[in-house]
C-alpha cells in the first residue's frame, strides 16, 4: 500500500518574524526552513507503518507545493524514511491554491490513504486537508490518532470527547492529524541521511489555478504585557480595582 | 572560500541537536550527580549511526565527513559533554585508528561492530607514569612468537568498563625507545584483564573512566596494528584526529554555556532592567560570542583539512588548545552571568564549567598542544 504525506515547508518555530518595508510580504531573509511540525509527525507515523512488517504499507511518498527552496525540506523527509518526493513547482499564495495543486497530482495516482498535518506552522489556516478531500471528493477523517489494519483495510481511530472512535472509509481517505498521531518526530539516522540524496525527487509543473486570497498587509501582534507577581489577595484586589479597573 | 554547509551536514547538525535538546537534557543533571553511564542514550545514538559516523559504509559506518562530526559533537556537548567524549573516543580514536591502519581482517572482525555501535571501544595510552610523556610506556607486550604477553596498568581510560574492544599501546622493545612501541587490539573480556574502580571525577561524570590492568594477557600476533614498532606513531597520528573531537566538545560546552547565559540575561532583571542591558553583562556575552565563533572556525578548518586529505596535525592542535582554554573562560563567565543561580545544578552552567576543565587536560594538555604548535613554528611548518 502506498501512503502519501503532504508536506508544508515552514519557517523554524524560533524564527524572528519580519516583513518587507511595505508590510505586504513576509521577509524570508536568513530564515531556516523546516518540515511543518504536524506534517513531520504524520510522516513519522507513515514511516513507522512502513517499517512495521505486519502493516500493508510498503511505500511512503511525500509531496509539497513550492519552489526549489522546498527541496532541502523534502530531502529531510526522504532521510526520515520516505521513498519518493514530489515537488509541485509553484509558490502557493493560499490554502485553496495548495489544495488544488495537490489534488491535480493525487487524482492520477493511487494511494491507500493520504495524510495532512492539521495546520501549517506559518499561516495556521488549518484548511488544506479539508479542501483537498472536498476537491477530490474523498472522505476526510479528522483528529486521527492511530491507524490499524484488517487485512489491507485501514481502520482509523479518532480522538473524540470522552473516548475513541473507530472509522472505516469507502475509497481513499484524507487523514487530518495532530499531535498524538506520532509521539515525537523521527530523527533521521546516518543511513537515511546518506541515502536521501539518491532517492527520487520529482518536480512537476503546476496546473493553472488562481488563489482566492490576496494579502493586503501584515501587522505584528501587540507586545504581551509583563507578568506581575503578587503576594497577597489584597494586592490582587487593589490591582483589579486600580490598574485593570474591572472591579 | 565557502562558508555554506551541505544539506547532509545541516541534517546531521539538526539530528544531533534534536536528540540532545529532546532527550539528553532530561536526565543530564541526575547522570552527572550520580555518575551514571548513559547506556540507553548510547544505544539510541548507535541506532542513529553516531557511534561510527565517519566510517566508510563498506565497514557499516555512516560515511560522513569530519565537518559533520564537528557539528554533531558541538550539539551533543552543548547539553552533555559526557556523551560527547564517549562519541569522540569511539569515532576519532578507535574507529578511525582501525579504519586507517588496521588490516582487512581486523576491520571485518573489530571495526564493523564498532561502526554499527553494537559495541564501544577504548583507547589505552595513558599510564600512572606516562601521560603527556607518552614515550615512557611501562606496559610491556613481550613477543612470544605467535602472540604477545601483555602486562601493565593503563590509567584514565574512557569507556574503560563498558568498551568491548581496547586499542592498547605497549612497549615491546624497550631498547628502541618509542620505536619499540606497538598498538594491540585486545578483547576486554580476555583472561587477565581486570578493571579498576570507577574514577570519581570532578566533571564528565557520566562518562565511564577506569584504570585497566593486564596480567599475562595473551594477544594474538594478528591483533597488532601496523608493522612491529608502529605503535607510537599510530597513537600520535590517531590523536591528531582525536583532538578535533575534543576541540569540538569544548566548543559545544562553551556554546551551550553561552546560549544559557543569553537566555538568562534576557530574563533576569536587576536595577529595573534585564541584565543583558547592563554593559558589564553585555560585554561578557559579546566576548563569549566572538571567542566561540573563533573556536568554531578553528575546529571546522582542522576538519576540512582532514576531509581534503591535507595535513591537519597543527590545525587540530590549535583548535584543541584554543577551544579548551576558551571553554574554561566562557563557562566560568557563564556562571558569573548567572550569579548565585549559576552555582547550583538546576541551571546547568556549573556542570559545564566542571566539564570544561577536563578538555584542557585530556587528549593532550593545552601545554602539550603549545609544544606541538611551537615546534611547527621552529621548523618553519607554520
Amino acid at each position: 500500500m502506498r501512503v502519501l504525506v503532504c508536506i508544508s515547508n515552514v519557517p523554524d518555530t524560533t524564527t524572528k518574524i519580519r516583513f518587507n518595508a511595505e508590510a505586504t510580504k513576509f521577509d524570508d531573509t536568513g530564515v531556516q526552513w523546516v518540515i511543518n511540525p504536524w506534517d513531520e509527525l504524520a510522516l513519522t507515523r507513515a514511516v513507522e507503518l512502513k517499517e512495521d512488517a505486519s502493516s500493508p504499507v510498503n511505500e511512503v511518498v511525500i509531496v509539497s507545493v513550492g519552489l526549489a527552496v522546498v527541496e532541502p525540506t523534502l530531502r529531510k523527509g526522504l532521510a526520515i524514511g520516505a521513498d519518493k518526493a514530489v515537488r509541485i513547482d509553484l509558490e502557493p499564495n493560499d490554502a485553496y491554491q495548495t489544495a488544488v495543486q495537490l489534488a491535480e497530482y493525487i487524482k492520477n495516482e493511487e494511494f491507500g490513504f493520504i495524510v495532512c498535518g492539521i495546520e501549517s506552522g506559518d499561516y495556521n489556516d488549518a484548511s488544506v486537508g479539508g479542501m483537498l478531500a472536498e476537491i477530490l471528493d474523498y472522505t476526510s477523517v479528522s483528529s486521527v490518532s492511530f491507524v490499524s489494519f484488517e487485512g489491507d483495510k485501514p481502520i482509523f481511530q479518532r480522538d473524540v470527547a470522552d473516548g475513541k472512535e473507530q472509522v472505516e472509509v469507502t475509497g481513499t481517505a484524507v487523514l487530518i492529524v495532530q499531535k498524538g498521531f506520532a509521539r515525537v518526530p523521527k530523527i533521521p539516522n546516518m543511513r537515511g541521511i546518506m541515502t536521501a540524496r539518491s532517492k527520487p525527487l520529482e518536480v512537476i509543473e503546476a496546473s493553472s489555478c488562481e488563489p482566492l486570497v490576496e494579502f493586503v498587509s501584515y501587522k505584528m501582534p501587540p507586545q504581551k504585557g509583563g507578568v506581575k507577581m503578587l503576594n497577597s489577595a489584597q494586592e490582587l484586589i487593589d490591582c483589579l480595582v486600580n490598574e485593570a479597573k474591572i472591579i | 572560500m565557502n562558508f555554506q554547509f551541505t544539506e547532509e551536514q545541516k541534517m546531521i547538525q539538526q539530528a544531533a541537536r534534536d536528540y540532545a535538546q529532546r532527550e539528553l537534557i532530561h536526565d543530564v543533571i541526575e547522570r552527572d550527580e550520580k555518575a551514571i553511564y548513559p547506556t540507553e542514550h548510547i544505544r539510541n545514538l548507535s541506532e542513529l549511526g553516531f557511534l561510527g559516523m565517519m566510517v566508510d559504509p563498506k565497514y557499516d559506518g555512516g560515511g560522513m565527513d569530519t565537518v559533520s562530526y564537528v557539528l554533531a559533537m558541538e550539539e551533543f556537548s552543548k547539553v552533555d559533554s559526557s556523551i560527547g567524549v564517549i562519541v569522540s573516543v569511539n569515532n576519532s580514536l578507535v574507529c578511525y585508528g582501525l579504519e586507517k591502519y588496521g588490516t582487512e581482517d581486523q576491520k571485518e572482525k573489530y571495526l564493523k561492530p564498532l561502526a554499527r555501535g553494537e559495541v564501544t571501544g577504548a583507547f589505552l595510552l595513558s599510564e600512572p607514569g606516562a601521560g603527556s610523556d607518552a614515550t615512557s610506556q611501562q606496559t610491556k607486550a613481550v613477543d612470544m612468537g605467535d602472540h604477545y604477553l601483555l602486562n601493565g596498568v593503563k590509567n584514565w581510560i574512557t569507556n574503560g568498563n563498558t568498551a568491548s574492544t581496547y586499542l592498547v599501546i605497549a612497549q615491546t622493545h624497550p631498547d628502541l625507545g618509542h620505536r619499540g612501541i606497538n598498538a594491540l587490539i585486545v578483547d576486554r573480556h580476555a583472561e587477565g584483564v581486570s578493571i579498576g574502580p570507577h574514577e570519581n571525577k570532578m566533571g564528565m561524570r557520566s562518562s565511564d573512566t577506569h584504570s585497566v590492568q593486564f596480567t599475562d594477557v595473551k594477544v594474538p600476533k594478528e591483533n597488532r596494528i601496523g608493522e612491529d614498532g608502529f605503535g607510537f606513531k599510530f597513537a600520535m597520528k590517531t590523536l591528531e584526529g582525536g583532538r578535533i573531537g575534543i576541540a569540538s566538545q569544548a566548543l559545544g560546552l562553551a556554546a551551550g554555556a553561552y546560549e544559557l547565559s543569553c537566555k538568562y540575561a534576557k530574563e533576569r532583571k536587576t536595577f529595573g532592567k534585564e541584565i543583558i542591558k547592563h554593559q558589564a553583562i553585555a560585554f561578557k556575552l559579546s566576548d563569549m560570542a566572538t571567542e566561540i565563533e573563533a573556536g568554531r572556525f578553528l575546529c571546522l578548518k582542522a576538519a576540512w583539512l582532514k576531509d581534503q586529505g591535507l595535513p591537519y596535525g597543527i590545525a587540530s592542535a590549535m583548535a584543541k588548545q584554543y577551544c579548551a582554554d576558551m571553554a574554561m573562560r566562557v563557562t566560568t563567565e557563564a556562571v558569573q552571568v548567572h550569579g548565585g543561580y549559576g552555582y547550583v545544578k538546576e541551571y546547568h552552567v556549573e556542570r559545564l564549567m566542571r566539564d570544561a576543565k577536563l578538555t584542557q587536560i585530556y587528549e593532550g594538555t593545552s601545554e602539550i598542544q603549545k609544544i606541538v604548535i611551537s615546534r611547527a613554528i621552529q621548523t618553519g611548518d607554520i
